[in-house]
């Protein structure tokens, strides 16, 4: 089946956040809390809007992921990039004089 | 240039206290994202995949030298050293944090700058021509009036919640480089037969998932009347324009679903009650305004013709360079430099803090401290001397700067797309970049001629697609990336809506499709004079289709 992670931008910096198994906010998607059933999503949806009025976080969503080998992947592109940053080289080169 | 006066300082400096306020408000937990959402988006301030994002406002695309610098310093010390030029004339920052945002408001106040009006259901960043003041084929310069309706406009209570967005362009050219019948009022800058000023006024232009030319409303309207009249317009729109549904709200759908003649009906009737009011423009004013755009003194610099022809014999790249890139002045020892943010391969309309400062130290040293951003989302240099382009194309050059492909087919416009925006639904850049890279060969470009691509990752269409001569937009289908092609679009003086060809294309395909496209043109064309729109415009769809589709769409 789809298993569910949570997902969101941290308030302050706008960093991408996962939800973590140890409860906290952290910015990578390693070690998340995955939910696994229907009683579990529900669980992590109560967490993303308690954590919304803590204001943590902003724009919480429970998005879709597969399981492949241990690794997380997320269904919809939109949210593979939002893993991986932009799929292009955006950082400009440094100059000589940089 | 204009230059603020005290009250101008006072407001910014107002909002700006006012706006600190509001982020730490919301930092404490004061304020909740929903009471906050909309104070941040009229300041400029969205939330996108990977971060905030900060619009900055370049009024009609006009920066000095020190504003410009100051840009690039702002990249450097709170984003990720660099920034992205729109094709609204502004600038964005893709990675600041909330929590700096008021110090860089801080930091652009300084230099006469803000970020107000870039988001919202309000008035929008006024755009104009970015060769306004030096086109030779020029009647006016736009910017004064483009100046009077940000000041008007500027935190204007009647019109701070209207039905939805709304952009104004000017123009002061027959030859439109200012997009204005895309956009809810187009202004035509021009003279009547008496020799007085006016604007051919047009209302209801735009992109978006309903993409319509503007009708032309008025064909005339007085200097002095440009307030009065642009409040009629936005008056009624803000009582009769759609607030049950966003995707109607636009005054493009209130014209539609009213009808020109009875709008326009409307419109005037609004205007007769309004004409004699506080709002008409008296001559002083104008002037006032006028005295800051007045062309600088250029000094006669009559050494350059001799020195371009003899630069142009022995740096072949400098003179590919300035036959594209540099366009006639008013005055004849100066030229206008388009800097292009096309490198081959590179990402459309982005700076590094770098590039910026060096932009400002040229533009201080060779062009009246003045810059501008081009709604293709180029760069500048508006009063160059001829004898001074070969020191300022080696200078660019330096820092690949001097890419030479202005108005050809690597000269890309693309929208931030889903490697950036929440709203996307496909990537934009990198099809921009593949695309570059397979037609960057210089004689290649040379070749296929003046060819306009115009890239959008959502129908939103900021990317232009619809005005594209070749567009391309990115939708998702079954979790792919998708394109769709249109072809025909113009957003000039006969500005028409592209036509899509038919199904789309996957990513891996797209670069094959705009090739066979070109390759089609270059098979048909009359010759090297006839351009793609041209030639597009003379034999229609079908060539096109039947080369991306082969033999079945002709029955279809």
């Amino acid at each position: 089946m789809t298993i569910k992670v949570l997902t969101a931008n941290r308030l302050r910096d706008g960093e991408v956040v996962w939800y973590g198994a140890d409860g906290e906010w952290r910015e990578t998607i390693e070690g998340v809390l995955v939910a696994r059933d229907a009683d579990a999503a529900a669980a992590l949806e109560s967490v993303g809007k308690a954590a919304i009025r803590a204001n943590l976080v902003v724009d919480v969503n429970l998005i879709d992921v597969e399981d492949r080998g241990g690794e997380l992947y997320p269904l919809r592109l939109r949210e593979r990039i939002r893993i991986s940053g932009p799929t292009i080289d955006y950082e400009p080169r440094k100059t000589a004089s940089a | 240039m204009y230059r603020y006066d005290e009250f101008d300082h006072a407001f910014v400096a107002a909002r700006v206290e006012q706006f600190k306020d509001q982020v730490q408000r919301r930092l404490s937990g004061e304020l909740t994202e929903e009471q906050f959402r909309p104070l941040r988006l009229m300041n400029g301030v969205y939330l996108q995949l990977h971060a905030y994002m900060l619009r900055v406002a370049v009024p009609y695309g006009t920066l000095s030298g020190r504003q410009m610098r100051r840009l690039g310093h702002i990249a450097r010390v709170y984003d990720r050293g660099y920034g992205h030029f729109t094709t609204r004339q502004n600038i964005q920052y893709n990675w600041p944090a909330l929590s700096d945002i008021p110090a860089i408001l801080d930091e652009l106040a300084e230099v006469e700058m803000h970020a107000m009006q870039t988001s919202g259901n309000c008035i929008r960043n006024v755009t104009a021509d970015h060769f306004a003041g030096v086109a030779a084929d020029e009647v006016a310069d736009p910017r004064p009036f483009a100046e009077i309706l940000r000041q008007w406009s500027s935190l204007h209570p009647e019109f701070s919640y209207l039905p939805r967005k709304f952009k104004i362009a000017v123009t002061g050219a027959e030859h439109d480089r200012a997009a204005i019948q895309v956009h809810d009022i187009g202004l035509h800058l021009k003279t009547n037969e008496a020799g007085e000023l006016g604007f051919a006024v047009y209302v209801g232009g735009g992109q978006g998932r309903t993409p319509m030319v503007a009708k032309k409303i008025r064909d005339f309207l007085p200097a002095e009347d440009l307030l009065s009249y642009t409040t009629a317009i936005v008056r009624v729109y803000n009582l009769h324009g759609r607030r049950d549904n966003k995707y109607k709200a636009r005054i493009k759908i209130l014209v539609h679903e009213t009808g020109t003649e009875e709008l326009t009906r409307q419109i005037e009737a609004e205007w007769q009650a309004l004409k004699e009011s506080d709002l008409k423009l008296p001559q002083g004013d104008i002037d006032a305004i006028d005295s800051y755009f007045r062309p600088p003194v250029l000094p006669q610099r009559p050494e350059g013709w001799g020195a371009l022809a003899a630069a142009k014999r022995t740096d072949t790249g400098f003179a590919a360079w300035v036959d594209q890139n540099v366009t006639p002045h008013k005055n004849p020892d100066y030229g206008v430099v388009t800097i292009s943010l096309k490198p081959i391969g590179g990402i459309p309309g982005d700076a590094s803090a770098e590039q910026m400062e060096l932009v400002a130290d040229i533009a201080e040293k060779f062009s009246q401290d003045e810059i501008r951003v081009s709604h293709e989302q180029n760069l500048v240099l508006p009063h160059v001397a001829l004898a001074d382009l070969h020191t300022v194309y080696e200078l660019l050059l330096a820092d690949g700067l001097a890419t030479a492909n202005a108005g050809l087919i690597t000269d890309i416009i693309a929208c931030p797309g889903l490697d950036y925006c929440a709203l996307a639904n496909a990537r934009s850049i990198p099809v921009a970049q593949r695309i570059s890279e397979r037609f960057g060969a210089a004689e290649r470009q040379s070749e296929i001629g003046e060819l306009k691509i115009k890239i959008s990752g959502c129908i939103n269409a900021c990317g232009h697609h619809h005005v594209g001569h070749i567009g391309i937009l990115g939708v998702e289908k079954k979790g792919e990336e998708l394109y769709q092609i249109t072809l025909g679009g113009s957003a000039d003086e006969i500005t028409t809506v592209g036509e899509i060809t038919g199904r789309g294309f996957s990513s891996e395909e797209v670069v094959d499709a705009i090739e066979k496209i070109v390759d089609t043109y270059l098979g048909l064309r009359t010759g090297k004079d006839e351009n793609f729109l041209a030639a597009y415009r003379r034999v229609g769809a079908a060539p096109f289709k039947e080369a991306l589709y082969g033999e079945v769409s002709r029955a279809a």
